[in-house]
């Protein structure tokens, strides 16, 4: 456990020391801010009943920051230290292949978590400025919440296995984009196809990312929903530790 | 402390690099690996580090097996790899105590150990420095603190000099020779008067073989015909020869013309010995003068090219 937050303490350093880290933050801000101007108009133009929770998960944004922050958050994870050597040094030392694929994991949702902050002011102005009581309450921002950290683990622990995988960042980045995109075209793909006997539709609707995020961010928080999301974490995550034991076997 | 038999290391696509090699190291010694670039030092070095496996055969270190016990045995290693891989964002206090926790040292303990070998390594002035900005001495200086803070039994340093200036090397080849008899090292390096002047053993590698081992002295020894004399003497030719051929102790001899009225001989002596005292009292005795007296030494050089010659002409 002492070296899993020895191994986290630097992994999380090392995203708020480099200059990449403050360029997420920045994208994110600024797709968050866009967002939030939709919102604004949105909410301007016709009268509007439901949590404003919700409009943020209509927007094109939202799905922007999961397709383009999460493979450039990862990228750097195993390749970095794969491609700079210093995959050697570090697996040479008395750590557990797990441990280190935690700690790697971890430190990436940290810092996501950190990037969505922003979110939060823009959803205290609108608190500030509607005098409305059910357009923001404690439950609609804790389901938000969290479906924005479980579907971020699923796109995140795909970029971890894109980059042990991987020997350089840019090719981590760009094998998880493809991963994410495939993700998010079967959730399109959900959404478009109606539900009926055929078990293959009863599938796809477990792929269908739209409706649950939706779910999440009236307050709703479904089950299936979730334990899809942790597992599909776990097989990544799972996955990303037999790449990393494969030097042992390969 | 190292004891390897049979290991071979075959990588995904057939090619061998390390072939049915077998060596022992023993503790306290510091051995030198030597070979050409590709001769499979890096691989042998990785495997007993324990970040690859071996395609067959066993190593040990300190009595565990590297694969099956690999957590006790890379606790026991101090390992730099080739290029000496670092963090270059991070500080060097803070990289060497980030590594000493990972290996397994207290909080406290951490603190004392990096206290320790960034004294021994001359880094104590550079501590607060980022690793990314410091030249390549202090840096291959850091990797090698890394290697021992956590007091291994074994350390096993990957061409600890490449890349440096003279000055540099001579204070690395200080540091590494000061670890003598506390640490094992097994050191690998295509620099031959590195090998000379800090190990007490040399492997010779080469294609993913050893092909000699053992104390840099001996091995001069062993080398076909030893050591020969040069001696430039002012005598008739034909006296000359006559004195080469009846002295029992010359096995080879060869005159050939000096400057003025001398001549240069290159005898080679039967069993090593030394001829020059022989020598001296012949010129005395027969009132030559004698100019030049001159052992000349076979070099490691000398054995590592004919050691890795053959093999590297058949190749070519």
């Amino acid at each position: 456990m002492r070296i899993f937050w020895t191994l986290l303490r630097r992994e999380l350093s090392s995203f708020f020391l480099s200059l990449t880290g403050y360029v997420i933050i920045a994208a994110v801000t600024l797709l968050v801010g866009l967002s939030f101007v939709v919102l604004i108009a949105g909410v301007g133009s016709d009268p509007f009943t439901a949590p404003v929770t919700e409009m943020f998960y209509g927007t094109f944004y939202f799905w922007l920051v999961l397709l383009l922050a999460t493979p450039v958050i990862t990228m750097r994870l195993f390749a970095l230290e794969k491609a700079s050597g210093t995959f050697e040094t570090l697996m040479t030392t008395p750590v557990g292949d797990m441990q280190v694929v935690a700690a790697k994991f971890t430190a990436a949702i940290i810092f996501y978590m950190v990037a969505w902050l922003p979110l939060l002011a823009c959803l205290f102005i609108v608190q500030h400025f509607t005098n409305q009581a059910g357009a923001l309450d404690g439950g609609t921002m804790g389901g938000m919440y969290l479906g924005i950290f479980l579907v971020g683990c699923v796109f995140l622990s795909m970029g971890c296995l894109a980059s042990a995988i991987s020997y350089s960042q840019m090719t981590a980045a760009m094998i998880s984009f493809v991963l994410g995109v495939s993700l998010f075209s079967l959730a399109y793909l959900a959404k478009s196809t109606p539900v009926n006997a055929h078990w293959q539709t009863q599938v796809l609707a477990y792929f269908n990312l739209f409706d649950q995020m939706h779910d999440f961010a009236r307050g709703a928080v479904d089950t299936r929903a979730v334990i899809f999301y942790v597992s599909a974490t776990f097989l990544f995550l799972f996955l990303t530790l037999r790449v990393v034991e494969s030097r042992r076997w390969k | 402390m190292i004891q390897v038999s049979n290991l071979t290391k075959r990588y995904a696509g057939g090619r061998t690099a390390v072939d049915d090699i077998s060596f022992t190291v023993a503790r306290g010694e510091i051995v030198g690996l030597l070979g050409p670039n590709g001769a499979g030092k890096s691989t042998t070095m990785r495997v007993l580090s324990g970040f690859m496996p071996a395609t067959s055969g066993t190593v040990k270190v300190a009595g565990f097996d590297v694969f099956h016990d690999s957590d006790e045995t890379r606790r026991r290693i101090g390992y730099m790899p080739e290029n000496n891989p670092l963090y270059p964002e991070m500080r060097v206090r803070e990289y060497l105590k980030f590594r000493a926790r990972l290996k397994g040292l207290g909080w406290k303990k951490s603190r004392e150990r990096v206290t320790t070998v960034m004294e021994q390594c001359g880094l104590t002035d550079v501590g607060r420095r980022v690793i990314g900005q410091l030249s390549k001495g202090y840096k291959q200086r850091v990797g090698l603190a890394d290697a021992l803070v956590h007091e291994p039994e074994l350390i096993i340093l990957d061409e600890p000099t490449i890349g440096l200036d003279p000055q540099q090397i001579r204070s690395v080849r200080a540091l590494i020779k000061s670890l003598a008899g506390k640490h094992t090292v097994l050191i690998s390096t295509h620099i031959l008067p590195e090998v000379e002047m800090m190990c007490g053993r040399v492997l010779i590698m080469l294609g993913g073989r050893v092909l000699a081992s053992d104390t840099p002295e001996n091995l001069q020894r062993r080398m076909a015909g030893g050591s020969q004399i040069i001696a430039e003497i002012a005598a008739p030719f034909e006296a000359l020869r006559a004195v080469w051929e009846n002295l029992p102790e010359v096995a080879q001899f060869d005159i050939s013309a000096g400057e003025g009225e001398f001549f240069r001989c290159a005898l080679t002596p039967r069993d090593g010995e030394d001829l020059r005292p022989l020598i001296f009292n012949l010129a005395r005795v027969n009132g030559w003068a004698l100019r030049e007296l001159t052992r000349s030494r076979h070099s490691l050089e000398d054995i590592y090219m004919q050691v890795t010659k053959p093999t590297t002409e058949a190749v070519e």
